[in-house]
């Protein structure tokens, strides 16, 4: 089991409600953002003189730009459905991380200096001044979301703390205070294309690599095209499936299924990255410049489709937001969905029966699925409703013979976060993380523990560098991580196209 | 930014402990970051850190993991050539503790 430096959560009879622990996670700090990069992204260098009122102008520009914050603001009846459905809750037991707490940061503040009540009554209104105190509170509680929407399931009014934390967010970033994973990685997309700050000739040769390592594996010439004017589809994938594992064992998938279907294909130098993280930060203006780059790509490059791999809230940005940030995709084949997902496109292939498969490359596992957050609650996968959830697991079922469910509380629509979404995967909030996947670990032991299962199979880049490093910490080994088309290349049988 | 003392020089290291000047790195310093890790320096470990470095001076990234361990399994034989005996090398990961060790800046992103 790894070692670790804070109470790793006891998982061995499930995950229940805990004990309230007050101030628990209080302690919990992120790396600040250089100022370099604060600047990148078009914000204050460091923290202005007079950042209260600049804080306020945001919140009230915010409000009125997003009539869901204000709304969010001030329905929310204090009912308590969502108390114990956040997985940092139940991880941490720190009361603030509650949905209806951790909102109730930022709707303190509103009240004080946006309702009547609040400027009349203060605290009896429970009403609070934007203070030191309560930015730290902001600082540390807001890091302690990953957006994946699981409270706003249950939620009667539907309030989406996600929407509330990444407010927080924008508006601690116009005052300039940031946090140095996010924003690094911001800053590397606008200057290279990518998250890890890929070079062009270092793609040029992971590619290459790639072709000559699937060929001495399989015997077929698979292609890894970059920059291929005219090619019928443009393949967007989270750039971690060019560095990771196993994440390019999925990228392998993706490129047998090209290969397979004899449809040509092309990743673009110029857009190396699907993930978006401007939407973790609330910053539409970062959010847009990230999409209208694979937006240009595509146009340069001539493409009919654009089809997209496996990554969580980049799916969420392509499907929900493309439109409108990046819009019209007027250059591509109206009978195709903008973005199509990867799944969506295997899928279809596999209903036409235009796949080869040998499941039995697939029996030394039994696999399990892990809906990712973004992916099952603010999107949607094919024509039909809740092919988010169908179309991956019958992917999955077609390329292996041992499938088992994991429990429904836990997964499809009432999924449980792997722990690190949001702009969380970074390693100084490994506490966090590590206790916030307690729910989700927990529904997978069960079934590892009942039912054999020795592989979770997962659609999200941040998702499969989460789970490889915090299981083992539940004393599960990081080989259980998988990606759907990780399964299906396993499968895949290549015949000469 | 935070410094660290190596052989009575003071080091520039980022909030993760990586170095700010590649140029700092030698192999006094590549020991002393190791240490810090809990990780002692054998004759495979530097395998995988030599490699490290003569991949980021050529392409100014670190490598594919996959990249890494097909090369260490040439090296040092194909049963070494996998992420697990990577892991075992270096418990706290082949892309973040390797590249540390390196002297190489930690790599962004989902990984």
């Amino acid at each position: 089991m790894a070692k670790a430096d804070f109470e790793i959560p006891d998982i061995k009879n499930g995950v229940s409600v805990p004990a309230v622990k007050p101030g628990a996670m209080a302690h919990v700090k992120y790396h600040p953002a250089s100022e370099a990069h604060l600047t990148k992204l078009g914000f204050p260098a460091k923290r202005v003189d007079n950042w209260k009122e600049v804080a306020l102008a945001k919140m009230n520009e915010l409000m009125g730009k997003y009539k869901s914050l204000s709304l969010f603001l001030d329905v929310c009846v204090k009912c308590g459905a969502c108390a114990d459905k956040c997985h940092y809750y139940l991880g941490t037991g720190d009361p603030n991380n509650m949905p209806v707490a951790r909102q109730e940061l930022m709707r303190k503040v509103y009240r004080k200096n946006f309702t009547l009540g609040g400027k009349l009554f203060g605290g009896l209104a429970r009403a609070e001044d934007l203070t030191e105190e309560v930015l730290r509170e902001w600082m540390a509680y807001f890091h302690q979301c990953s957006q994946c929407r699981r409270c706003s399931v249950f939620c009667p009014f539907g309030i989406d703390t996600a929407e509330i934390s990444m407010a927080a967010r924008e508006i601690m970033d116009s005052i300039g205070i940031g946090q140095k994973y996010t924003l690094e990685i911001i800053a590397k997309v606008h200057d290279t294309g990518n998250n890890l700050g890929i070079p062009k000739d270092a793609l040029i040769g992971t590619l290459e690599f790639l072709e000559e390592d699937v060929k001495e594996t399989t015997g077929v010439d698979v292609k890894f095209p970059l920059d291929q004017k005219g090619a019928e589809v443009m393949l967007i994938v989270p750039s971690a499936d060019f560095f990771s594992s196993p994440h390019v064992d999925s990228l392998v998938g993706y490129a047998k299924v090209f290969h397979a279907a004899g449809i040509s294909y092309t990743f673009s130098s110029h857009a190396s990255e699907f993930a978006n993280f401007g939407m973790f930060i609330g910053s539409y203006d970062n959010t847009k410049k990230i999409a209208t780059r694979i937006a240009d790509a595509g146009r340069d490059l001539g493409v009919k489709r654009i089809v997209v791999g496996e990554c969580g809230h980049a799916y969420r940005v392509a499907y929900s937001f493309w439109n409108t940030l990046a819009g019209p995709f007027d250059y591509l084949d109206k009978n195709h969905s903008v973005p199509t997902h990867v799944c969506e496109f295997t899928d279809e292939l596999l209903r036409r029966n235009a796949l080869k498969l040998d499941k039995s490359a697939n029996d030394e596992f039994t696999v399990t699925y892990h809906d990712s957050c973004n992916v099952a609650r603010a999107s949607r996968m094919g024509t039909e409703p809740g092919g988010q959830f169908e179309i991956p697991r019958n992917i999955l079922k077609a390329v292996c013979n041992k499938y088992v469910e994991m429990d429904p509380e836990a997964n499809r629509e009432k999924t449980f976060c792997c722990g690190g979404g949001g702009g969380l995967l970074s390693d100084e909030l490994l506490e966090v993380r590590v206790k916030g996947a307690a729910p989700k670990v927990s529904a997978l032991k069960e079934v590892m523990d009942n039912q054999g299962v020795n592989t979770m199979a997962m659609i999200c880049a941040i998702c499969k560098a989460q789970f490889t490093k915090v299981l083992p910490y539940y004393d599960i080994p990081m080989e259980a991580v998988a990606g759907v088309h990780q399964l299906v290349s396993n499968a895949i049988q290549l015949g000469d196209k | 930014m935070a410094t660290i003392q190596i052989a009575g020089k003071s080091i520039e290291v980022d909030e993760d402990g990586y170095l700010v000047n590649l140029d700092d790195w030698n192999e006094e310093l590549a020991n002393a970051l190791a240490a810090s890790e809990e990780v002692s320096m054998d004759p495979n470990r530097w395998e995988v850190v030599n490699f490290l470095r003569e991949y980021y001076m050529e392409y100014k990234i670190a490598p594919m993991i996959r990249i890494l361990t097909k090369e260490i399994g040439k090296k040092l034989g194909k049963e070494k050539g996998n992420t697990k005996y990577l892991y075992e090398l270096f418990p706290g990961g082949p892309a973040k503790q390797a590249c540390k060790i390196a002297g190489l800046p930690k790599p962004t992103g989902c990984v």
